[in-house]
């Protein structure tokens, strides 16, 4: 937009991350696409990245290393390549957390993110019986696209005593006959080389299953929305200082206001900074290609305007009561810049 | 199994292919992945652990987490969530770490 070129590495076959399995639409203001599915909104930064000739797209390339000399790796068409960009911005984004429990290995123990690509992306059913584990967003939302993929969820369970997710979503999971039982954990999946069921319980203040609560839930897949982490890899390796911070749900790369990281020149945005939703996802990808670009010289008369838009927006996004967590997350983030 | 009707999306599948897993023909769609090819044939266990040989399945579905290492036309250790089925590709469970093709 500000004239800079833009090679854009992508480790899958389409860019777009998480958006383009998402069928869900999104909330909150307009700037931000509310209202729109997240399949359409990914459609729609694909085509204005497209349509724009300063930016070369890689798919099916993965960035190796980040080096001193600035110099980095990527493995592209199966090749091992240089490059030498002035600028890196990495939205590397998250993975899912995993779960300790016995049985935890078995096949048929998936990521949400994976039955969302199995079910909307490969159009295949991802099960015929789950049972859900997380009541956060993630967690119900897949749980409702199950349901529209004409699978059954046995149950939703969620150790925390009150749902974390919006009360929208949790509500369309109820209007749809699945329990959402809170309090609850898995004991142990089981199962002769695949999951055939899981045994839950009730927990007390303490985390402990409470005797007697135990009952068995028989399903063939057990889907983990347990949370985030962000994928901070290459920040590591390239000698970004990190912190840890837990509302950022992990080890994040300490960045200042315009998203730079310790290491000049290299930025950062999304849920590689700490996890967020992907509507802040997207407004930080805007500033952080901004402040790129202004670094390099690229300065037009909207450019300065663009910027604090982009600012405005996160503050937006992060107002009110849902906010509190990102922003304190946040503030402690700043007190280790130095 | 796979997905006919949905509220929401609509499923362009590509052509009609055919592939081999543990030598047995299965029907897939050009442009998935192995995984999700098996997945829909009703295979889930891919392979086995190198030490405790405890059945493994895919976990992340984006090439992440290395659960669903298999053998692809004899070459071990390949992820077959993110690569995509062939006509008359070789898929094997891979047991163990396996032994790279020279």
């Amino acid at each position: 937009m500000l004239g800079a070129k833009v090679l854009l590495v992508e480790r899958d076959d389409i860019p777009g991350g998480q958006l383009v399995k998402q069928t869900h639409k999104f909330f909150g203001s307009e700037k931000q696409y509310a209202g729109d599915r997240a399949i359409h909104i990914a459609q729609m930064l694909l085509d204005n990245v497209e349509s724009n000739p300063n930016i070369e797209v890689w798919t099916n390339s993965t960035v190796l290393g980040i080096y001193e000399d600035g110099v980095v790796t990527v493995e592209h068409d199966e090749k091992h390549t240089k490059i030498m960009p002035k600028r890196v911005i990495i939205s590397t984004g998250a993975a899912e957390k995993f779960l300790g429990f016995p049985g935890n290995d078995l096949p048929g123990i998936y990521g949400a993110g994976a039955v969302q690509t199995l079910m909307n992306m490969n159009g295949v059913k991802p099960a015929e019986r789950v049972l859900m584990v997380g009541a956060g967003n993630i967690g119900l939302i897949v749980s409702y696209q199950l349901k529209q993929a004409g699978v059954e969820v046995a149950a939703v369970i969620e150790g925390m005593p009150t749902i974390g997710g919006y009360l929208v979503h949790a509500s369309k999971i109820r209007r749809a006959g699945i329990p959402v039982l809170t309090r609850h954990t898995i004991l142990e999946a089981y199962g002769d080389n695949k999951v055939e069921g899981a045994k839950i319980a009730e927990i007390d203040e303490k985390w402990q299953p409470i005797p007697g609560t135990e009952r068995d839930i028989p399903c063939d897949t057990i889907c983990l929305a347990v949370g985030l982490s962000p994928l901070t890899e290459l920040a590591w390796q390239a000698g970004c200082k990190m912190a840890y911070i837990r509302e950022l749900s992990g080890h994040v790369p300490i960045v200042n206001d315009d998203l730079e990281t310790t290491v000049d020149g290299i930025y950062c945005a999304g849920d590689v900074c700490g996890i967020e939703e992907a509507s802040a996802a997207m407004v930080e990808g805007r500033l952080a290609g901004i402040n790129a670009a202004l670094s390099l010289g690229y300065i037009t008369s909207e450019a300065e305007e663009l910027r604090k838009n982009a600012m405005d927006e996160l503050d937006e996004l992060r107002s009110g009561e849902m906010g509190n967590h990102i922003r304190n997350g946040l503030e402690k983030l700043s007190g280790y810049r130095t | 199994m796979r997905i006919e009707n949905h509220p929401v999306l609509d499923f362009e599948r590509g052509e009609k292919i055919s592939f081999f897993f543990n030598d047995q023909l299965v029907e897939a769609y050009e442009s998935e992945t192995i995984a999700a090819a098996l997945h829909a044939a009703g295979v889930r266990k891919l392979g086995e652990s190198s030490e405790m040989h405890r059945p493994r399945g895919l976990f992340c579905a984006i090439g992440n987490c290395s659960s669903c290492f298999m053998i692809v036309d004899g070459q071990p250790n390949m992820r077959v969530c993110v690569i995509k089925v062939k006509q008359g590709m070789c898929v094997e469970e891979q047991k163990g770490k396996g032994v790279l093709k020279p």
